[in-house]
């Protein structure tokens, strides 16, 4: 199925990746090749066909709800591209 | 006589037990070997040589109290996408490219628990997504056997340095082939284990329903005893098994006598490499010859498999990948622009073509008004291929396939065309998309390159397919073939 650029523009948008000009011909095109290689699957009948959800059969794996100690704050905070205190510093989240 | 670097894993760990040699002179010797041959090779991200004398020398203390574990002492290189404590992991990635973990991956956890020796990171695709480690943000890895070709990937630079003596074994990361596909291009052994054999905590995160880690080393013995140590429940991660972990190394016997094995007709289709079926093939005769029961089998949806990984795996992907924006860690644009440009700017600068591209892929496969039609459709697909396998394993202990269609590649050949790329991985994918352990193990040569013969089994099958490698090892020396560096 071919991408055109605005598909290719809000993919991005859902990714929050900028792309420049020649990123969105070249990922256009390519994505585009690669989903007409899945066109495939078309080809197997799955109505009646449960999709996987782990391929060991493990479920519901529980443990006991006990405090035990975690990083510290410093630990923690030891590759923050920034950092005020004991907090990540971020730009303005709000609206003035 | 030969160098201390030449050694096997089992080699060095009966000579460090004995007394015959030292870590520190085993380390001395492997660092030396990364001195000569890595300039070639760039099979390294970081070497940590500083901090391989420091554990050589209390290995050494270790050994002599008597307390020495299998890998007491023996050095070895980790796949820059596991985390090591203090040591940089980029995951090859300029996003990472500063990132120092504050805690160890449990399975380098387990092996620095026996005074394994750390002697650095291994190059790698960006993230773990690639085929070739030419997505590494950094440098490719080249191939010891031809450095004008690629060492395969994504854990490229774990086969390089293991085929070259530049470090008695190292962890790799396979998701779709990245253990198995490098060690078949660079002529070593790897291990993919049962999908949650092996704790998954600290292995930054790419497919988590696919990703596992596993040995990469000289010899199928190697693989077992690296396995054994890092194998086992965690409770960091909850997807790791809890079954218990047998003494794979003590249960080789080479006997493979009356064991079944399948060949499965769709491993061998058009597009293979002469050479690379006629390894495999005589490899086949081999394991005839050495008992084993060889049968004809039939997994009809193999040729399902890499679309059904190309939604499943960049789905989980862009998930995973999320997480990169530039505030907890990693890299972080700082120039103008409100909270959102900046996330944006952040991730544009911060990943790699591939990167974005499976991101990219991912993030159209589960949007609103797709998901159905790929992302459910995949996992349907995906019941379809473990239900293929369910069945074929019903007849046979082990199926023996080739690793990878081709052998390594020039430099370069495919790197602008990804579905190209994606072709080299199309006998490895299965595995992982059915949680299955494989392996694969040199076989031959084609064209002056390494083939090898994948061997793949049902969940925690490990034990029988390391025999069979073994068995295989034991009559051939393709494993004993080093590149002349």
């Amino acid at each position: 199925m071919p991408i055109d650029r605005s598909q290719v523009e809000h993919i991005a948008a859902l990714a929050r990746i900028s792309l420049t000009e020649a990123e969105v011909e070249m990922f256009g095109r390519q994505l585009s090749d690669i989903l007409d290689q899945f066109e495939v699957l078309q080809n197997l009948d799955t109505e009646r066909v449960a999709p996987t959800a782990h391929v060991a059969g493990l479920d519901n794996v529980l443990r006991e709800d006990e405090p035990s100690d975690s990083l510290d704050a410093d630990q923690s905070l030891l590759n923050a591209p920034l950092r005020r205190g004991n907090f990540f510093q971020v730009r303005a989240v709000l609206d003035e | 006589m030969s160098e201390l670097w030449q050694l096997s894993v089992a080699e060095a760990s009966g000579l460090l037990g004995s007394g015959e040699i030292s870590s520190v002179e085993l380390t001395e010797s492997v660092l030396e070997r990364i001195l000569e041959v890595d300039d070639r090779l760039s099979a390294y991200i970081t070497v940590t040589a500083d901090v391989a004398r420091e554990q050589a020398r209390a290995a050494d203390l270790r050994i002599a109290s008597g307390n020495a574990a299998p890998l007491t002492g023996v050095p070895m290189q980790i796949k820059d996408l596991l985390c090591t404590d203090g040591v940089p992991t980029t995951c090859a990635s300029r996003m990472l490219a500063e990132y120092v973990p504050v805690y160890d991956a449990t399975a380098v956890a387990r092996l620095r628990g026996q005074d394994a020796v750390l002697l650095g990171k291994g190059n790698m695709d960006e993230f773990g997504m690639g085929s070739s480690t030419e997505n590494s943000a950094f440098f490719p890895t080249k191939n010891p056997w031809d450095t004008g070709r690629v060492s395969g990937g994504s854990s490229g630079g774990s086969a390089a340095a293991v085929a070259a003596g530049a470090a008695s074994f190292a962890l790799g990361t396979d998701t779709g082939g990245s253990i198995r596909q490098p060690a078949s291009f660079c002529g070593i052994t790897g291990l993919k284990p049962t999908y949650g054999r092996v704790s998954r905590y600290g292995l930054v995160a790419y497919a988590s329903s696919l990703d596992q880690i596993g040995p990469m080393a000289r010899t199928a013995a190697d693989c077992a005893l690296i396995l054994q140590s890092i194998a086992g429940h965690d409770p960091m991660d909850a997807t790791s098994l809890p079954d218990p972990v047998p003494s794979y190394y003590d249960n080789l016997n080479g006997d493979i006598s009356g064991l079944r094995i399948g060949i499965p007709d769709e491993y061998f289709g058009d597009g293979m490499d002469p050479g690379v079926r006629a390894a495999v093939e005589s490899a086949i005769d081999e394991l005839a010859g050495a008992g084993a029961d060889i049968r004809r089998v039939s997994l009809p949806t193999t040729e399902y498999a890499l679309a059904c990984y190309y939604i499943i795996a960049p789905s989980e992907c862009s998930a995973n990948l999320a997480r990169y924006d530039g505030v907890k860690y990693g890299f972080s644009h700082q120039g103008d622009g409100d909270m959102w440009q900046a996330m944006e700017r952040t991730r544009q600068d911060g990943f790699g073509p591939e990167v974005k591209r499976r991101i990219m892929l991912g993030a159209f496969a589960l949007s609103s008004g797709y998901y159905d039609a790929y992302y459910r459709k995949a996992q349907q697909v995906r019941t379809l291929i473990r239900q293929d396998f369910a069945r074929v394993f019903e007849e046979v202990d082990a199926v023996a396939a080739p690793v990878s269609p081709v052998v390594a590649f020039p430099i370069g050949e495919r790197a602008d065309d990804p579905l190209r790329m994606y072709l080299v991985d199309i006998y490895t994918l299965p595995v992982n998309i059915a949680g299955l352990p494989a392996m694969s193990t040199p076989c031959g040569f084609s064209d002056g390159l390494p083939v090898g013969l994948q061997l793949i089994g049902p969940h925690l099958a490990e034990g029988n397919l390391l025999n069979i490698a073994h068995a295989y090892q034991q009559r051939t020396d393709w494993h004993r073939q080093r590149p002349p560096l």
